[in-house]
């Protein structure tokens, strides 16, 4: 009883949030380095020395200078622009397949879950097709019919992401709705919507926050697999995967097109999940001090 | 148990028609009219005449209702007859079944390369939580999943083919061809398998027959062995499975850095040259492999752990 009573009343324990997350030596880096990512991807204009996709032949593949910090690649093009550039690419692109997925995913979740049913019925059912194409697979058929292109890869990808959401938010929906404090709004006349809303939403939110934390470095590196196969971000624009993809040609006389690259994803990728890592162990304090799993 | 996997079946035989279904209607949302598609294959950019066009379109049904082009072509699928590539002409079927070995000799020593390193280390790292070489393999792991494999194996064919000049760059045939692409691929997924394996041991140690096992006066050696492992690995059969997704999508990636000649470059190729039947084809093919090994784990599974058999068969 107690128990319940302490759910329903600190739903969203920002401070021992934040207190884990600082006591956590590597959450505390991946924290700063998504937040000195989201500067860099915010101020590129400011802090790139070039327009990220000027050509200058004069100048193509020419080693780092005081007027190319990083040397530029094969167009001529300032590689150090291009990569902070690119910071803006991943990010975008991971937070708004990310928040798609997570938006629709949750409402669909949440009616499933709440209503039963029918609804129910066709989630679970169309869980199980989507399910039986490897990810890359079920992304690659929709790249390959739509097209390829950035627009189309967050399409494909929020086409498969929402799923993870809606299974997750279905299956605590589920829980709650006999919960206590579900079955008393019901009793006080509440309207479904109200509850939904008000009531299931605010609860399983934690688990949405840390999945989507997880989502977004799997969307940037889908993102950069498909430009690096050529059918993501097409040239000019500077993505990490295309570049990388650009810059292996040039692998024995520069090497540094396609480590560069490689270097921002790792360490973008490598950030969110440790911030994932450490939020799911705050929202959910069973986890905390237990295995280290993924 | 029968019924178990008489159920599995229908739900297989449901999903697989899901699957054929969603493939289908994916080709029919192309940009551009399917039968114009076929008709430019045939004869050509332009080079037809409205009256081929037409008989292009009875041919391949496009003038009737998109239900009974589904029957139609699900009839010739079931058959085993995927079409023609629009490039090279010849039965989508073969020039699928022309990859298979390629891809399949890369999947099996990723898997194998994968399993050498996390079962060891992730068994290390459960026995000492938070030693050094826990730490190490912990932290090397955190760095293995956020590495993207094409990276990882363009810095490979940097170091050991380009610079050290010890190994073949790119391409298929003897072992030393097979080399990179399996570690590449292998040790990402490593990553993510040490990981499962010293979370799914740790969560075993805590166990209350562990605990007994310990006060009986087992030694921690003889625990480990005999009751943690054990019990440890049901869970771990299952994400051995799991990595079936990574594994299948890894070949496509690693295929294509490597040029490899299998099923992955030929799904990439045939997209790069907007060649529709083969897509098709491949994302049927693979998707139904992935369901059929899927269903083997999952039954397997079962057989291991009675409590899955009983238990209403969900997932």
């Amino acid at each position: 009883m107690h128990e319940t009573i302490g759910v329903f009343r600190t739903r969203f324990p920002l401070s021992r949030t934040l207190e884990s997350l600082v006591r956590d030596r590597a959450a505390l880096f991946g924290g700063v380095m998504v937040i000195v990512l989201a500067l860099v991807a915010l101020l590129a204009p400011w802090l790139a020395p070039h327009d990220p996709v000027k050509q200058d032949f004069a100048q193509a593949l020419s080693l780092p200078s005081a007027e190319y910090p990083l040397g530029t690649d094969a167009m001529g093009r300032c590689l150090l622009s291009r990569l902070i550039y690119g910071a803006r690419i991943s990010l975008a692109v991971g937070l708004l397949a990310g928040g798609l997925a997570a938006g629709i995913g949750t409402l669909i979740g949440l009616v499933a879950g709440y209503y039963g049913g029918l609804v129910d019925e066709l989630l679970m059912r169309l869980t199980d097709i989507l399910m039986a194409f490897p990810n890359l697979v079920f992304v690659l058929a929709v790249v390959g019919t739509l097209g390829p292109g950035l627009q189309n890869t967050v399409m494909a990808l929020v086409a498969l992401g929402w799923l993870n959401f809606a299974r997750v938010v279905r299956g605590t929906t589920l829980s709650l709705k006999e919960s206590e404090f579900v079955l008393s709004a019901r009793a006080l006349g509440f309207s479904n919507a109200r509850i939904m809303g008000r009531h299931i939403l605010p609860n399983v939110l934690g688990p949405v926050i840390v999945l989507a934390t997880f989502d977004i470095p799997h969307t940037i590196l889908a993102v950069a697999g498909l430009s690096f196969l050529g059918l993501g971000a097409q040239p000019p624009t500077p993505e990490w995967g295309a570049m990388l993809n650009a810059g292996r040609t040039y692998m024995r006389t520069y090497p540094l097109l396609m480590i560069a690259p490689g270097i921002m994803i790792t360490l973008t990728v490598l950030a969110f999940n440790l911030l994932g890592n450490a939020l799911r162990d705050a929202l959910d304090p069973r986890r905390r001090g237990s295995a280290a799993d993924l | 148990m029968l019924n178990y996997v008489a159920r599995r079946l229908l739900l297989l035989v449901f999903i697989l028609f899901g699957v054929a279904l969603i493939t289908f209607l994916l080709m029919h949302v192309v940009p551009g009219d399917h039968a114009q598609l076929v008709a430019t294959y045939r004869y050509g950019f332009d080079d037809f005449s409205t009256d081929e066009l037409k008989a292009v379109q009875e041919d391949i049904g496009a003038d009737q209702p998109l239900h009974r082009q589904f029957i139609l072509w699900l009839n010739h699928v079931l058959r085993g007859d995927l079409g023609y590539s629009f490039i090279s002409g010849r039965p989508v079927t073969a020039e699928i079944l022309a990859r298979v070995p390629a891809t399949l000799e890369l999947a099996t020593f990723s898997f194998l390369i994968t399993v050498l390193i996390a079962f060891p280390l992730g068994i290390v790292s459960a026995r000492r939580p938070y030693s050094w070489l826990d730490n190490i393999a912990m932290v090397s792991s955190l760095i293995g999943v956020a590495i993207p494999n094409f990276w990882l194996g363009l810095l490979l064919i940097l170091v050991f083919s380009l610079t050290l000049g010890l190994l073949p760059v790119a391409g298929s045939g003897d072992l030393a061809h097979l080399i990179l692409p399996s570690i590449t691929l292998g040790s990402g997924m490593a990553a993510v398998s040490t990981r499962l394996i010293r979370a799914s041991l740790l969560d075993v140690l805590e166990q209350d027959y562990i605990a007994t096992a310990r006060s009986k006066g087992l030694g921690e050696g003889v625990v480990f062995r005999r009751h943690a492992l054990r019990n440890a690995l049901i869970p771990v059969v299952t994400v051995l499975g799991l990595q079936l997704n990574h594994l299948i999508g890894g070949t496509v990636i690693i295929e294509t850095v490597f040029a490899r000649p299998g099923v992955g470059k030929l799904i990439v190729d045939a997209i790069q040259a907007r060649d529709m039947p083969v897509l098709q084809g491949c994302v049927l093919f693979l998707a139904l492999t992935f369901s059929m090994i899927n269903l083997l784990v999952d039954i397997s599974y079962a057989f291991l752990d009675p409590r899955i058999r009983y238990g209403g068969g969900q997932r």
